[in-house]
């Protein structure tokens, strides 16, 4: 084979590969020396902003990160929580915008992937996955292969992984039209006696490199994912990874079945910059040195050399270090599964990684200085200059026909079923679903116990495009509500925040407000931010994104035994709604779909309330006293009612004699309603009264007819005529 | 009663019938291997859903040539029960263990949903715990659930009563091929061999077998399984 020319390493290669001129230099002067080229290429991964969070960290230490269930917080490859019984749940979001948009079956599909290996990595069983998707107008270019693509790349690794999909959300908004989003969250469960760090330890313990053959894909996707769009940019084809979901899973059972032998030390799954960032960080943890034989590195063709080894992205491989002595007890276990292994190196003690390749040194770092002085950023924030305008007061029309108005709302991708999505996605493989998609929150079964497990992806990024911070507590808060109206407390959320990029400082100033918000949410409600990851440059030709800090829930129910149902579910029920609607419109969806209005300050977001509705809600439904409970959200309380009525096409007839049309659609927060029965209606009553939640009884569950008398007229639709409208308009939109 | 569970590299759902005839049904259930040369004595088999070997080549196609087929094959020659579910149809179509073959879904996506089945036929093991046509909601989720056959086989399938369920509306009617994104020749959903002793199906029962997860309409499938297998005194 032909030794390839490698290139001459300056500030002009470390200003190809990211690095600015000060952070090159720091570079030469911790080494004393010009950097090798695959010395340039580690640290370059290293120091990306999707390695390093250099532009967040400052931020992020905001987050409160502690509570009476966490076991493991931020800073392993997934937080860890406790849910009783012995069992601990490991969960995570994590974002794949950039390959998504590139190649979006690929990118979506390995987004998966990605997130997946970081559950099993912590030795838990993955047994649920979510997503929140982003997407533009379906008018722009591209935009429904896009869609088309990200379902499908979701649905065959999810599916044949066997993991299922049982929820998440699904956006369209034009300032996706150039960056769309693609989060994946997944969660896995294991005894909490049996969970695995990635912290290196033992010197002469061997690392054992598990899985897929090493290719050139992905080389340096994490300096991708650190830079933004340029027009021109989706011509990057090749550095966009190949997912193999059969890989995934063999390498999947392999893994878990080889930990439960108690010869593995630890273990990281190669993401983002592959062997490098595994291993270095694996070492740097446990403060070990680390020697590297790329020789031995199990490679899919000639002529990759020690920088491509090191850099690629190719998909489903591990990194274990495992007990010296017992290597080919875990080897054994691999063999079994079919899964490929090579001793690709060792642990040592003098703190340096050593990376040998065809007789030469390629590399020779010291490995705690690299990631302990890792750049740090406070760059600067400025809020918009156009925030004024952005918050001005929205006219509020009067509204002639609220009806017409409704079925244009639930008529639009944005409100629309998403059922066309979700059917695609196995959402009740491993026998745990007890709430699938559609609802609030999802909820599954923890067997074996009585309690269930509940989850919910959410944020409003027009709100976090309004007032980030409102936007940023928003999202924290409606995903309590969302948890609490199936009972659930939450335990603990992961974020995934997606903003432009951080080099603009109307966009960093954004990403602080919206960190700020959910932080205070966070604190105001108790939910501790457990783990987490952060996209920027989300910035295609100058224009940012709407800011979307995603936030992922996790909560316990204690007993599966009084589920409600996001729907009504029984004529007769009395319909409650908790909470206080007032005249808010600001980014409110009635406003931006049937007036074309964007402008406003968001809806207050009230934390004291919001804490009384979730402990109410929480209370209704451990006592068993309500069949129906269900937020109210974009759209307001004409949205939540019409959505209320879908599942079992059963009516309702109401009075709202203090609210007048436009008020239907408002988005006031800290609203809920429920349906109890007849006999529930008193004590329900007293309950909320003692919770301090204004409450009003407007009516009762029956018919075939949605109808809502307010202050002014009556809004009288037929259920299943509006139900077919917003079952078939997503498909409808996209052409299927 | 002995259950045996296959274990094809790739396939997710056995862990899923695992729990059904273990824990739900209280049974002595074994995995198998799918490079096992014999069934352990096992008086019936599971071939469960996923995606076994990844779905490559074929679903099915790949484990159909697994080493533990040979005992299978032998087994359902010997009269034993074989119940192949999702995937595991599939494997059994591309053994030739059953007839005909599944093609990708008429609408080219993957489908997770509820369905409606008739049970078309219960004097089989698997079904006697079902009443004739009755109607019953099941999940399936699967990307090839499309079957097919030609005609004429079609017709002999139906006359041998080798139809066991049947893809229905909610009232019972049977949907026009061309508006059901499945697509499956004569609606079928579920098959079995001429001894009835070899049955596959698309939907998975073993996802509806209990209270908690709000449909124990697959429960009786295995429950019938279960019976029939321990009545018989075992295929061995």
């Amino acid at each position: 084979m032909k030794k390839r020319e490698e290139p001459r390493v300056d500030a002009a290669l470390a200003a190809a590969h990211g690095l600015v001129a000060e952070e090159y230099e720091r570079l030469v002067k911790l080494l004393g020396r010009t950097p090798t080229w695959t010395e340039l290429g580690i640290t370059s991964a290293l120091w990306s902003e999707h390695c390093s969070y250099k532009s967040s960290k400052v931020h992020l230490r905001e987050f409160p990160t502690s509570g009476p269930h966490v076991v493991q917080g931020p800073g392993e490859n997934a937080g860890v929580v406790d849910i009783g019984h012995g069992w601990v749940a490991v969960f995570k979001i994590e974002s794949h915008n950039h390959p998504s948009f590139l190649e979006p079956y690929q990118g979506a599909a390995t987004g998966v992937g990605g997130c997946l290996r970081d559950i099993f990595t912590m030795g838990a069983r993955p047994i649920a996955c979510m997503d929140s998707l982003r997407f533009g107008r379906l008018e722009a270019p591209r935009m429904r292969a896009l869609v088309d693509g990200v379902v499908r790349g979701i649905a065959d690794y999810g599916n044949r992984v066997g993991v299922p999909c049982v929820g998440g959300e699904t956006g369209f908004h034009p300032s996706y039209d150039g960056n769309i989003l693609v989060n994946a969250f997944a969660l896995g469960i294991a005894r909490r006696e049996r969970i695995f760090r990635a912290r290196a330890a033992g010197v002469g313990n061997p690392l054992l490199y598990a899985g897929s053959r090493t290719g050139a894909d992905g080389v340096h996707g994490a300096a991708m994912a650190s830079g933004s769009f340029d027009d021109g940019r989706e011509q990057e084809l090749p550095i966009v990874q190949a997912g193999d979901p059969f890989a995934e899973k063999v390498l999947l059972e392999a893994c878990l079945e080889a930990m439960r032998s108690q010869a593995i030390v630890a273990v990281q799954d190669m993401g983002a910059a592959g062997i490098t960032s595994s291993t270095l960080e694996m070492a740097a943890r446990g403060g070990m040195g680390l020697r590297l034989d790329l020789d031995r590195v199990p490679l899919r063709g000639a002529g990759l050399g020690a920088y491509e080894i090191m850099l690629s992205e190719s998909q489903e491989r591990m990194a274990l270090v495992v007990k010296r002595g017992r290597e080919e007890e875990v080897e054994r276990v691999f063999r079994k599964w079919g899964v490929e292994t090579a001793r690709i190196g060792e642990l040592t003690a003098d703190g340096r990684v050593r990376v040998h390749f065809q007789g030469r040194l390629a590399a020779d770092l010291p490995i705690r200085p690299l990631t302990d002085q890792a750049p740090v950023y406070r760059r600067p924030v400025a809020a918009p200059a156009d925030l004024a305008a952005r918050q001005a007061p929205p006219a509020v029309p009067v509204s002639a026909d609220p009806a017409g108005d409704l079925k244009r709302l639930l008529a639009t991708p944005e409100l629309a079923s998403k059922e066309w999505l979700y059917r695609q996605f196995d959402h009740t493989v491993r026998t745990n679903t007890v709430a699938g998609p559609g609802g609030d929150a999802a909820v599954l079964l923890l067997k074996g116990t009585p309690t269930g497990l509940a989850m919910t992806c959410d944020v409003n990024p027009v709100y976090c495009h309004l007032d980030p911070r409102r936007g940023g507590a928003q999202a924290v808060a409606e995903a309590v509500r969302n948890l609490a109206c199936v009972g659930a407390e939450p335990v603990g959320l992961s974020d995934c925040l997606n903003f432009g990029s951080p080099e603009i400082p109307e966009v960093m100033w954004s990403f602080r407000e919206c960190v700020l918000g959910m932080a205070e949410a966070c604190r105001a409600l108790a939910v501790p931010v457990i783990s987490g990851n952060v996209s920027l440059y989300n910035t295609t030709a100058d224009r940012s994104i709407h800011p979307a800090p995603t936030v992922a829930m996790v909560g316990l129910i204690p007993d599966l035994g009084n589920l409600p149902e996001p729907g009504f579910a029984h004529p007769g029920d009395r319909v409650l709604l908790f909470g206080t609607t007032g005249e808010e419109f600001g980014g409110a969806a009635w406003l931006r779909h049937c007036y074309e209005s964007e402008q406003g300050l968001p809806p207050a977001v009230d934390l004291a309330a919001e804490a009384r509705l979730a402990r109410l809600l929480r209370q209704l439904v451990g006592a068993g006293l309500v069949r129906t409970a269900h937020d109210l959200a974009e759209g307001g309380l004409a949205v939540a009612l019409a959505e209320a009525t879908f599942p079992r096409r059963l009516g309702a007839t109401l009075r709202f004699p203090a609210l007048g049309a436009a008020a239907l659609f408002s988005e006031s927060q800290a609203r809920a309603l429920v349906a109890v029965p007849p006999r529930s209606v008193e004590r329900a009553l007293r309950l909320a009264e003692e919770a301090g939640v204004p409450v009003h009884e407007a009516g009762e569950v029956g018919g075939e007819e949605l109808s809502v008398e307010f202050d002014g007229g009556r809004l009288r639709v037929e259920v299943a005529a509006l139900a077919r409208e917003w079952a078939t308009a997503l498909p409808r939109a996209l052409g299927r | 009663m002995r259950c045996g569970v296959v274990v094809f590299p790739g396939a997710s759902c056995d862990h899923d019938v695992y729990h059904v005839l273990k824990h739900v049904l209280d049974q002595e259930v074994t995995f198998l291997w799918h490079q096992a040369s014999d069934l352990k004595g096992c008086d019936l088999v599971v071939l469960p859903g996923g995606a076994s070997y990844g779905d490559y080549l074929r679903p099915g196609a790949l484990a159909a040539q697994a080493p533990v087929m040979a005992a299978v094959r032998r087994h359902a020659e010997r009269g034993g029960l074989v119940a192949g579910i999702g995937n595991g149809f599939q494997i059994l179509l591309e053994a030739g263990l059953l007839p005909g073959a599944m093609l990708a879904n008429r609408s080219g996506r993957f489908v997770c949903r509820d369905v409606h089945l008739r049970v078309e036929r219960t004097d089989l093991p698997f079904t006697g715990r079902y009443r004739e046509g009755e109607i019953v909601r099941m999940p399936v989720a699967h990307g090839a659930g499309r079957y097919a056959h030609r005609p004429a086989a079609l017709a002999e399938l139906e006359a041998a009563r080798q139809v066991v369920f049947r893809y229905v509306e909610a009232d019972g009617t049977v949907p026009e091929a061309a508006a059901d994104e499945t697509g499956a020749a004569n609606a079928i959903a579920g098959l079995c061999n001429a001894g009835g002793n070899v049955l596959g199906l698309m939907p998975h029962p073993e996802r509806c077998a209990e209270e908690i997860l709000g449909n124990t309409a697959g429960l009786a499938f295995f429950a019938g399984a279960v019976g029939a297998a321990r009545g018989a005194g075992g295929g061995r």
